[in-house]
C-alpha cells in the first residue's frame, strides 16, 4: 500500500472520480494548470482537459452559483473554495439554495451531485482569514452534509463517499496536516460511509469526541492521561451533519464523561450542539459535567495562536478536570 | 497576462461609455401594423396562436388569483400583467426541451410549456398534488418534464445557476441552451455580475433575459442604476445584447430566436434587455399608489402587449372577436371551476415535513417526527391538518 499525504490522498480520490465518471468536473480559483494554491488538483487539467478542470474567475458566489446549476443538470461538480475562510461569499447558494434545492422542489429538482471543498483551520500562522474552521454555520443547515477527515486514508475515503453521496457535501480539509499527516492509502476506489463516527480507541473513564486536526491533539492529550492511569475512549465524529449521536451517546452511556474539541470559538460552537444533545439524553449516567475545549470567542490571532488554539495541554487538562469531578 | 489590447495615449483620457448608445428592437405598433421597414418573423399560425392563448390565459388567471387573494382563498399572489409578451414571446422561441430558470413573474412561460391550470392550482393552494408538496409559497412553480426549474424566492441566484446548467449543456453536447429570467432589480445583485462575467469567460449557451419592467417593489429603475438600463453592463463582460421592445411579441420572438441560434451554435452568451412595465403591483402585498401616479400606469395600459398582439392577428385573418370572446369565457370559467377543486384537496400528509431534507430522512429527524406525532396526538383539535395521521401512526 503507498504512502501519501493528505494532499496526495485528495489529488488520487479526484483522479478515480473523475477517471471514472466523466460527468465529474473539478474547477475554483487557481485549480487549473497550477493544480489549486495547495496542488490538490495537480494534473487533473492535463488529464482530464480544460473542460473538466479549469480555474474559474475570483467569485466565490459564482463559483458556487455556477456548481448549483452544474449539480442540478446532473453534473457532478467538485468545486474548490480556496480557504474556508472566503466561502461567506457563497454563503447564500449554499444555505439558500443548495440546501433547500431537492425540498423546495419536492424532489423534482436536487444538487446531490455537489461537493464543496474547502481548507479550514489554523496552526499556520495564517491569522484571521486564512485559519478558520466554519464547520458550525453550516451545521445549522439542514440539507448539507458536513465531513471533516482527519488523515490520509479517512480524506481519500470520505471524499470519494462525499463525491458519491446524493446530497450537497461540504468537505473541509485540515490545511495544516495538508503535509504533516501522512499514512498508507489503498490505491483503489474506496468509500467511506457519511453520517458515521468512528471509535478511534476504546475506554471506559472518559470519552474524547473531535474531528478533522483535533484528532491529533486529542491524541497527544490522551496520551498524557493514560500515563497517569485514565482510560479513555476516543471517538471521531467525521460528519458534523447529520452527525452520529448514537455512537456518541452510546460512548458516553458508558464512561459518563465527555471532552469536545475543536478550534473555532466556544459560543455557538458544535461543540455546544454536542453537549446540549447528550446532556438530554444521557442525563443520569454523567459523572461530570461536559466539557468543551475549543477557540477563544474571538477572530482568529495571529501573534498568539499558541495562546489560542486548544492544544493537547488544554485538551489533557479538561480530561484531567473531568475525572477528578 | 493583461487580456487588453488598449491602444496608448500620452494624456489623460476618461470616458464614461456614452459613445455606446444601445437602441431598442420593435418590430410591432401598437395598432397591430409593422412598423415601415420592419418585417415580421417567420412564425406559423399554430404557434402564434399558442403564443395567444398562452398570453390570454396567464392574463385571466393573473386577474382570478388576485381577486381569490383578495377574498382570503389565497395566502399571496404575484402578476404578470403587462410582461406576458417579454415571457412568452421569449419562451416561445426556444426548443421545447431548453431549460427555463424563472425568476418569480415568468409564470407565462410555464403555461407556454403546457402547465396545466389544475397544476398551476395544485401549486398556488399547496394541496397534496402539488409538485413541491405545499412548502413554497403561492406562484414557486416547477415542473421537471417541461423543463422549468422550481422557482426560488432568493433574488438572482438563479442566474449563475443558469450559467452553470448551460455549461452542463454544453459539455453534454445535446445542442440545449438555457433561458434565466429576472428583473433590473435583481440585476444589481452580485449573483448577476458573477454569472455574466463566468458565461462569456467560459463561453456558456445561455441567454440572460431582463425584464426591465421599470419598479423593483417600489424602488423606480433610476434609483436602481445610473447606467442606460442593464445592457451596456454586457460590454463589460464582451457580451452580446440587444435591448427590445418588451411589449412587442414580434421583436422579443425574433430577438430570442436569434440569441439562442448564438448560444448554441457559437457558445456566446447573450443579453437580452426587454423594455416593459409591471402594470401590477410587486404582489398582493404591495400598493403601489404610494410610489407611482395613476397617470404613470395609464401610458404603459395603452400599450398592452396581449391587445397589440391581438391586432395583429387579426389583421393577418388569424384571429376573430367571436374567437376572443370564446377564449376569454372558457378561460374564466376553466379558472374558477380548476380553482375549486384544488381549493378543496387536503394537505400534503405529514411525512413531507421531514422528506426531501436528504435523499433519505435521518434518524434524527425521525426521531423530531415522532415527538410531533406524540405532541399531535395529545393536542388534536389544535391539529385539524394532520391529527388523523398522527392517530394513523399509532
Amino acid at each position: 500500500m503507498p504512502n501519501m499525504n493528505m494532499l496526495q490522498a485528495i489529488n488520487n480520490a479526484l483522479d478515480i472520480a473523475m477517471a471514472a465518471n466523466d460527468r465529474v468536473l473539478c474547477f475554483g480559483e487557481d485549480v487549473g494548470i497550477f493544480g489549486g494554491v495547495f496542488r490538490a488538483t495537480s494534473n487533473l487539467q492535463q488529464k482530464y482537459g480544460k473542460d473538466r478542470c479549469f480555474n474559474t474567475p475570483l467569485v466565490e458566489q459564482g463559483i458556487i452559483g455556477f456548481a448549483n446549476g452544474l449539480a442540478s443538470q446532473g453534473s457532478v461538480p467538485v468545486a474548490e473554495i480556496q480557504f474556508a475562510d472566503y466561502i461567506f461569499p457563497a454563503f447564500d447558494q449554499i444555505v439558500n439554495e443548495a440546501a433547500k434545492f431537492r425540498y423546495r422542489s419536492g424532489n423534482l429538482f436536487d444538487v446531490g451531485g455537489l461537493t464543496i471543498r474547502a481548507p479550514y483551520g489554523g496552526g499556520i500562522a495564517g491569522g484571521l482569514y486564512h485559519s478558520q474552521s466554519p464547520e458550525a454555520y453550516f451545521a445549522h443547515t439542514p440539507g448539507l452534509k458536513i465531513v471533516v477527515p482527519r488523515n490520509p486514508h479517512q480524506a481519500k475515503g470520505l471524499l470519494l463517499g462525499a463525491i458519491h453521496d446524493p446530497n450537497p457535501t461540504l468537505f473541509f480539509e485540515p490545511k495544516r496536516l495538508y503535509r504533516a499527516s501522512t499514512g498508507e492509502v489503498p490505491e483503489e476506489d474506496y468509500r467511506l460511509p457519511l453520517g458515521k463516527a468512528e471509535v478511534l480507541k476504546e475506554g471506559t473513564d472518559v470519552t474524547l469526541l473531535g474531528w478533522g486536526a483535533q484528532m491529533e491533539v486529542i491524541g497527544k492529550a490522551v496520551e498524557m492521561a493514560e500515563k497517569e492511569g485514565i482510560s479513555c475512549e476516543v471517538i471521531d465524529l467525521r460528519t458534523i451533519l447529520p452527525w452520529d449521536a448514537d455512537t456518541v451517546i452510546e460512548s458516553v452511556l458508558k464512561t459518563g464523561r465527555l471532552v469536545v474539541s475543536h478550534e473555532a470559538p466556544l459560543t455557538g460552537g458544535f461543540a455546544s450542539e454536542i453537549s446540549a444533545t447528550i446532556q438530554e439524553r444521557c442525563f443520569l449516567y454523567l459523572e461530570s459535567p461536559i466539557t468543551r475545549v475549543t477557540g477563544m470567542d474571538t477572530p482568529f490571532p495571529l501573534a498568539l495562536e499558541k495562546e489560542y488554539l486548544p492544544n493537547h495541554l488544554k485538551v489533557f487538562d479538561a480530561i484531567r478536570a473531568s475525572v477528578d469531578f | 497576462m493583461s487580456t487588453t489590447t488598449s491602444k496608448a495615449v500620452h494624456t489623460p483620457t476618461f470616458t464614461d461609455g456614452a459613445e455606446f448608445s444601445i437602441p431598442t428592437f420593435q418590430l410591432l405598433q401598437q395598432n397591430g401594423k409593422l412598423y415601415k421597414g420592419a418585417k415580421a418573423p417567420a412564425l406559423k399560425k399554430a404557434t402564434a396562436l399558442r403564443i395567444y392563448r398562452a398570453m390570454v390565459f396567464t392574463r385571466v388567471l393573473d386577474e382570478r388569483m388576485l381577486a381569490a387573494q383578495r377574498q382570503g382563498r389565497l395566502s399571496f399572489y404575484m402578476q404578470c400583467i403587462g410582461e406576458e409578451a417579454a415571457v412568452i414571446g421569449s419562451a416561445a422561441a426556444l426548443d421545447e426541451d431548453d431549460m427555463i430558470m424563472a425568476q418569480y413573474r415568468e409564470q407565462g412561460a410555464l403555461a407556454y410549456r403546457g402547465f396545466t391550470t389544475d397544476e398551476f392550482m395544485n401549486q398556488l393552494f399547496g394541496n397534496e398534488m402539488d409538485y413541491g408538496k405545499g412548502r413554497q409559497m403561492p406562484v414557486h412553480y416547477g415542473s421537471a418534464k417541461l423543463h422549468y426549474m422550481t422557482i426560488s424566492s432568493p433574488l438572482a441566484t438563479q442566474i449563475p445557476q443558469a450559467t452553470g446548467y448551460a455549461y452542463g449543456q454544453k459539455l453534454a453536447g445535446d445542442g440545449k441552451c438555457t433561458i434565466v429570467y429576472f428583473g433590473e432589480g435583481a440585476a444589481s445583485e452580485g449573483d448577476f455580475h458573477a454569472a455574466l462575467n463566468m458565461a462569456t469567460v467560459h463561453r456558456v449557451p445561455v441567454i440572460f433575459l431582463c425584464r426591465n419592467n421599470g419598479y423593483a417593489i417600489s424602488t423606480p429603475a433610476a434609483e436602481q442604476y445610473a447606467a442606460d438600463g442593464v445592457a451596456p453592463r454586457a460590454y463589460g463582460y464582451k457580451m452580446d445584447v440587444i435591448r427590445v421592445d418588451g411589449n412587442d411579441i414580434l421583436a422579443v420572438y425574433e430577438a430570442t430566436r436569434l440569441a439562442r441560434r448564438m448560444a448554441v451554435e457559437d457558445n456566446r452568451p447573450v443579453l437580452i434587455e426587454a423594455m416593459t412595465y409591471r402594470l401590477a403591483a410587486h404582489s398582493s402585498s404591495d400598493d403601489p399608489s404610494g410610489y407611482r401616479s395613476k397617470d404613470e400606469e395609464a401610458v404603459w395600459k395603452e400599450k398592452d402587449p396581449i391587445l397589440r398582439m391581438r391586432q395583429w392577428l387579426q389583421s393577418k385573418k388569424w384571429w376573430s372577436d367571436d374567437q376572443e370572446k370564446e377564449i376569454q369565457e372558457r378561460l374564466r370559467r376553466e379558472v374558477l371551476e380548476t380553482m375549486k377543486e384544488a381549493q378543496k384537496r387536503p394537505p400534503p400528509p405529514l411525512e413531507s415535513l421531514v422528506t426531501d431534507v436528504y435523499d433519505e430522512v435521518p434518524p434524527e429527524l425521525n426521531r423530531q417526527l415522532e415527538n410531533l406525532k406524540t405532541h399531535i396526538r395529545k393536542y388534536p383539535d389544535e391539529y385539524p391538518k394532520t391529527a388523523g395521521q398522527a392517530r394513523g401512526g399509532e
